[in-house]
């Protein structure tokens, strides 16, 4: 039932978050035309959520816990920025799901837009009391667990034996995978508490964790579901965040692949059911185990903000959620009820991470050397005509629905991002740069969609997951929607496919690029023949030029490509690999200093390379990421680099400078040293762990490369250190 | 032609050779890299380099010289064009023949004149001692090598010298005359006396490099500036020198008009001008195939239609041409005159397109000297050597007599001289030359062998080979080598303004100082 009668929405607010999702809730408010607020931590002054936002406030330094964890300071900038109705919208990750917060706001008279505080305490935490009472309020099965306040070891170590091995460790107040550790024999289950408790502390401020049985092949699937403060609760349909690594999503999708309507209806109601059961007020995500085989579904927790993943249920309902939480803590009821909500086509997010898909998925931090993305169709997601309302209809009925497939959608894109090139991917938060989000008229033409939106999106500077999305996005057993959370060990092989070794015409595309970029690109108009005659040398000489390259592979031996310019734009090459391989008269231009275009053994093709130089900390090695490095990306999207090894003065050079032992142990990445485990004059085996560092959130053991004597401690508990720093050296036993 | 260019190409192919694989295959052998590859590492990228009489010495002394053992010309380094100057070290260990400091001599002329930045790249045991008499004491020997660097730098032309071998005697000044040098480590080596002479001089015992290595040099003498650890290396820290000169030297000026290529194309020329210098052939079809959009506005077309003069633009930079089209007479040399003075006043320069035909200079004969054609040539000569522009001459057939004069030969100073592969210099053409030997002397065989010679010391090859001109050019390439002159012609002249001429404490008021010295 909609009141005739609408509140009207805040003429201000403040955004307690950073990224893209506060540049997400910033573009909505502006489409409103709310002004907004935003709160930034030093290291993020020149970010894009403050440049967006209409006012914005320093909160104090880099670390979390020191800015955007501070509710005191958030709270005085509610005060400062004047906001006559100040207001923190929801969002995820930090303060989002604190209950205290929620309190503090209500207490100082700002309103919270996000469900009270009771239902964040009853709902954010998953301890037994609150969680049993859901689950029976709702009539879901929970997974069997431990879920109390005795947090004392041995005795969390006895419940899990009483479950039964795997077991999950969770931190209570965990999200994003953050503090969480699957266990699959006993004698692993200290260490993976201890570390599961100190990583729970450091992100969410309270080590407290629970156990639960872990399931071995499960689904991932949520519903969206929304209530408002007038007692009506719907469901925005599911989603399916099946495929994780390290027990993170990374690509996500609406509605679940392989869903009959009746488990459709099933899963909303529950879901819908259980909001209503603690009185629960805006946007939530009610999340569940889905057992692939028996399709039997457990809840698994209910988190109460706006999922990282909402765009997705956007996208196939036409619909803007952060305009609806808006209109929620307004005091309006739902714009829609539940048999007006579209469901139409498919939708797909992909999640674009700074990290190292083949190294373990290990976050990567760095500058945004050059960042090129595909252009987005759409801002906010493009409108679905709602149904008609139906108030005869069955709560049950309503939600009974199969995906509408048949109304005929263009492929729409949108891209969230919190960066621009130039930023940079620190260690100090979560490393997502973006999310593509993708709606197709069905699931295969939204992975289409997906595919080729991956093939143009181009990040230099820290690695990616890019590559592995496209691999993912094109994997039949992805197309066929045989989705689970174990999907990438399942085809790893797949997924990961051994490292091509770069084609002879990659070779001496790259050295064309060497060659053409110091040549300036020809301006039209007035030059001299000094700039314009470029291929003359008057005595019959003509320019010659040999240049190394390698993959970006340490053990490989450099290729040498010699270029003959033999006229204007046209070249001889020939590529000294294994076998020679010669190119003639090959036509090649920069179109811009990124942009290669080039006709070889008549197959013209445009590529992007983009250089990466050498960091000026590291000393000219033989190592590849002291050395230059190219990026080529090929029409298809597939990237390749290349590195270009330094001249021999470079490495001399160098020599002088590296002092390179195998003992000695370096950051791999900037990062906060969490604990240093030796001392001075320690003897270390090969392999004992000798420093544990945190980046992203994510801890990093570094062991012993050799068996020897600490001879030197260059780090301390606490300390930032760069890229490359020395940490530890150990001399090696003779 | 199409002979004479392959030829042409051939020899120039011979010459790039330089001292030849066994030479090159030593200096490989100890890690360095040869003096073409040291040039074209110095280049950038894709730029033109106009080398300058790469045939000099051919087939002049006993051994084979090839390029007097030097390779010079202009070229781009870090976007600026420099002078630069490439011993051979694979040619007699790079010593100094008579042709090779005048090869040098040339090369510093050009670069003081359009206020070019020198590089010398230095691997030399310095003069070579049997010719010393010919290369040490006179006025434009050897010492005048060091009296331009010191008279360039006080102009405030930067002089740049990479020290790659060994760099004795007189050859040490260069690098240590030099504004801001580089030696490269445990390879250039510099001493006034090499080890030998040391020892029979003071009975001392030393090896070479301790007497004048890089470090030595570097560390402790301060002779030089920057030690580099490899040839490549000395290249990469000359390149960022370049890039770092500053203000110093003349700024290229861009050209007044967008280039665009000539209608017809270049490579007819080799059909239209034929080997033969006695055939006639129409210069305005040469010009069509050498200036902007084959455009020339031709100045007093109908009077002295022996000479063409006229305006045209070559690689967007405005030229006057003026070019010979049959025998020069009184009305021809007038129009000459008056059209010289009209591009000096307007400061545009000239471009001399040289064919002084039928084998004689100016008309001769009672019409012509009754009608004053030597004092009209004479007006046309004076034009010449005082017209107050850039000139520029390519002799695409015969330069005979005052005709050389008159059409700014090598004793006019235009700023380059090139001759087409067909091209003849002399005081006049062999056939008019054995006619006058008959009627002056009697003796036949003294008449054949003098024809001989002539022809023979009259061609483009002879002319190169003794530096009278700045190398031969194909003809196809006479439009972009013509186009690179004169970007550099029309490079900024420092103004008085800044370098004070008022005011000055030197005695000649020319403000300029003594340039850099070695501290």
């Amino acid at each position: 039932t909609l009141s005739s009668e609408r509140k009207p929405h805040f003429d201000k607010i403040l955004i307690a978050n950073r990224g893209e999702i506060a540049c997400r809730v910033i573009r909505t408010a502006k489409k409103l035309g709310i002004k907004t607020v935003a709160v930034y931590s030093e290291v993020d002054a020149n970010s894009l959520h403050v440049l967006e936002a209409d006012e914005a406030y320093c909160i104090g330094p880099a670390p979390s816990a020191e800015s955007y964890l501070r509710m005191d300071k958030i709270i005085d900038v509610c005060h400062r920025s004047g906001a006559q109705v100040a207001d923190v919208p929801v969002s995820y990750g930090f303060l989002s799901e604190n209950a205290k917060f929620a309190e503090r706001l209500a207490e100082e008279g700002i309103v919270f837009i996000g469900p009270p505080s009771s239902a964040i305490v009853s709902m954010g935490s998953k301890r037994s009391p609150d969680v049993q009472f859901f689950c029976t309020a709702a009539g879901v099965p929970c997974v069997p667990g431990y879920h109390g306040v005795n947090q004392d070891a041995d005795l969390l170590f006895a419940e899990a034996e009483k479950i039964g091995y795997p077991v999950l460790i969770k931190a209570i107040h965990g999200g994003g995978g953050k503090g969480m550790r699957v266990v699959s024999s006993a004698s692993q289950f200290n260490d993976a508490l201890a570390s599961a408790q100190r990583e729970s502390l450091k992100s969410f401020g309270d080590a407290d964790v629970l156990v639960e049985k872990y399931i071995e092949r499960p689904r991932h699937i949520e519903v969206q579901v929304f209530a408002d403060t007038l007692g009506n609760a719907v469901s925005l349909w599911e989603r399916d965040c099946s495929v994780q690594r390290r027990n993170q999503k990374i690509i996500e999708e609406a509605p679940a692949p392989g869903l009959s309507p009746d488990l459709r209806a099933d899963l909303s109601a529950k879901a819908v059911a259980a909001a209503k059961a603690v009185n629960y007020v805006g946007a939530g995500t009610v999340e569940f185990i889905f057992d692939n085989d028996t399709e039997k579904f457990y809840f698994m927790e209910m988190n109460t903000r706006l999922q990282v993943e909402h765009p997705v249920t956007e996208m196939i309902t036409g619909l803007d959620l952060v305009e609806w939480q808006l209109e929620v803590a307004a005091g309006n009821p739902l714009p829609l009820s539940q048999t007006q909500i579209p469901l139409v086509g498919h939708a797909f997010e992909a999640r674009i991470y700074a990290e190292n898909p083949r190294n373990d998925f290990l976050p990567d931090s760095g500058p945004l050397l050059y960042l090129d993305t595909p252009k987005p169709t759409h801002i906010f997601a493009p409108p679905i005509p709602s149904l008609p309302h139906n108030d005869l209809c069955s709560e049950l009925d309503s939600v009974k629905r199969s995906p509408d497939t048949s109304t005929h959608v263009a492929p729409s894109m949108r891209l969230e991002q919190g960066f621009t090139q130039g930023a940079q991917i620190g260690v100090f938060y979560d490393p997502m740069i973006a999310k593509l989000v993708v709606h197709g008229r069905d699931r295969s033409s939204a992975l289409r969609a997906l595919r080729r939106a991956l093939e143009e999106y181009k990040v230099v500077g820290v690695s990616t997951n890019v590559e592995f999305l496209r691999m993912l996005a094109g994997n039949s057993a992805f197309i066929n929607g045989e989705v689970e959370t174990g999907f990438i060990k399942k085809h790893y092989e797949d997924l990961f496919p051994a490292v091509e070794t770069p084609s002879p015409e990659l070779l001496a595309q790259g050295a064309l690029f060497v060659a053409l970029r110091e040549h300036p690109i020809q301006s039209t108009g007035l030059s001299t023949p000094w700039a314009t005659l470029t291929s003359r040398r008057f005595g019959g000489d003509v320019y010659e030029r040999t240049i190394s390259i390698q993959p970006d592979d340490a053990s490989a031996d450099p290729t040498r490509v010699s270029l003959k310019s033999i006229s204007p734009g046209h070249f001889d090459i020939a590529v000294h690999s294994a076998t020679l391989k010669t190119f003639t008269g090959v036509l090649a231009r920069l179109l811009s200093p990124t942009r290669l275009s080039t006709t070889l053994n008549g197959f013209s093709t445009e590529l992007t390379i983009v250089s990466q130089r050498p960091s000026p900390s590291h000393p000219a090695s033989h190592a590849t990421n002291t050395m230059e490095r190219l990026h080529v990306f090929s029409a298809s999207g597939t990237k390749t680099t290349l590195a270009i090894p330094p001249p021999a003065y470079l490495l001399s050079l160098g020599q002088d400078v590296l002092t390179s032992s195998k003992g000695a142990l370096r950051a791999p990445m900037p990062s906060l040293v969490v604990e240093v485990k030796v001392n001075i004059g320690d003897r270390v085996e090969k392999g004992q762990p000798v420093v544990v560092l945190e980046s992203m959130k994510t801890e990093t053991v570094l062991r012993a490369e050799v068996a020897g004597v600490v001879d030197a401690v260059a780090c301390a508990k606490g300390e930032m250190v760069e890229e490359g720093r020395e940490l530890v050296n150990i001399k090696e036993d003779e | 032609m199409d002979v004479l260019v392959t030829d042409l190409e051939a020899k120039l192919e011979h010459a790039r050779q330089g001292g030849g694989p066994k030479a090159a295959e030593r200096m490989r052998s100890r890690g360095k890299k040869l003096p073409r590859e040291r040039l074209s590492l110095l280049l950038d990228p894709h730029t033109p380099f106009l080398e300058l009489s790469p045939l000099a010495a051919h087939e002049v002394y006993p051994e084979h010289i090839p390029g007097a053992g030097m390779i010079t010309g202009i070229g781009r380094i870090s976007g600026r064009e420099c002078m630069i100057v490439v011993n051979d070290a694979t040619v007699k260990g790079g010593s100094y023949y008579p042709l090779t400091v005048k090869k040098h001599l040339r090369a510093q002329e050009i670069a003081r004149e359009h206020g070019l930045p020198c590089v010398y790249v230095v691997e030399s045991g310095g003069a070579a001692l049997p010719h010393q008499a010919n290369v040490f004491p006179d006025k434009e020997h050897f010492g005048r090598i060091f009296y331009n660097m010191a008279q360039m730098s006080a102009l405030g032309i930067p002089q740049i010298a990479l020290v790659h071998g060994i760099s004795v005697a007189g050859g040490a000044y260069v690098p240590a005359m030099a504004d801001e040098n580089i030696i490269v480590a445990d390879q250039g080596r510099i001493f006034l006396a090499g080890p030998p002479l040391v020892k029979a001089a003071t009975g001392e015992e030393v090896d070479e490099e301790t007497l004048g290595g890089g470090l030595m040099h570097s560390s402790e003498s301060g002779v030089t500036d920057h030690l580099a650890r490899d040839d490549e290396h000395a290249i990469a820290i000359a390149r960022g020198m370049v890039g770092d000169l500053g203000i110093a030297g003349w700024k290229p000026i861009g050209p007044s008009a967008v280039s665009e290529d000539p209608v017809y194309p270049a490579s007819e020329l080799h059909g239209i001008v034929g080997t033969d210098s006695r055939q006639a052939f129409d210069m305005r079809d040469v010009i069509a195939r050498i200036v902007d959009g084959s455009r020339f506005r031709e100045f007093k077309k109908e009077y002295g239609p022996t000479m063409i003069t006229g305006f045209a633009h070559v690689h967007g930079y405005e030229v006057g041409i003026v070019a010979n089209n049959g025998i020069l007479f009184s009305p021809s040399a007038l129009k000459a005159t008056h059209f010289i003075q009209l591009c000096s006043q307007r400061q545009i320069p000239l471009l001399f397109l040289v064919n002084v035909t039928g084998r004689w200079c100016y008309m001769v004969g009672s019409k012509a000297e009754r009608g004053g054609i030597a004092k009209d040539g004479a007006k046309m000569v004076r034009a010449v050597a005082c017209a107050d522009v850039p000139k520029l001459t390519v002799i695409v057939g015969g330069s005979f007599g005052a005709g050389n004069y008159g059409m700014a030969g090598r004793a006019y100073s235009p700023r380059f001289l090139w001759m087409w592969p067909n091209a003849r210099v002399s005081v006049m053409g062999s056939g008019q030359l054995s006619q006058v030997m008959t009627t002056v002397s009697k003796d036949p065989s003294q008449h054949s062998s003098l024809k001989a010679d002539i022809e023979a010391q009259s061609t483009a090859l002879y002319s190169t080979a003794r530096l009278w001109d700045d190398g031969i050019i194909k003809p196809t390439d006479t439009r972009d080598v013509v186009g690179l002159g004169l970007a550099l012609a029309s490079r900024e002249r420092p103004t008085s303004r800044g370098r004070g001429s008022v005011g000055s404490t030197t005695w000649d008021g020319d403000g300029k100082g003594f340039g850099v010295f070695r501290m």
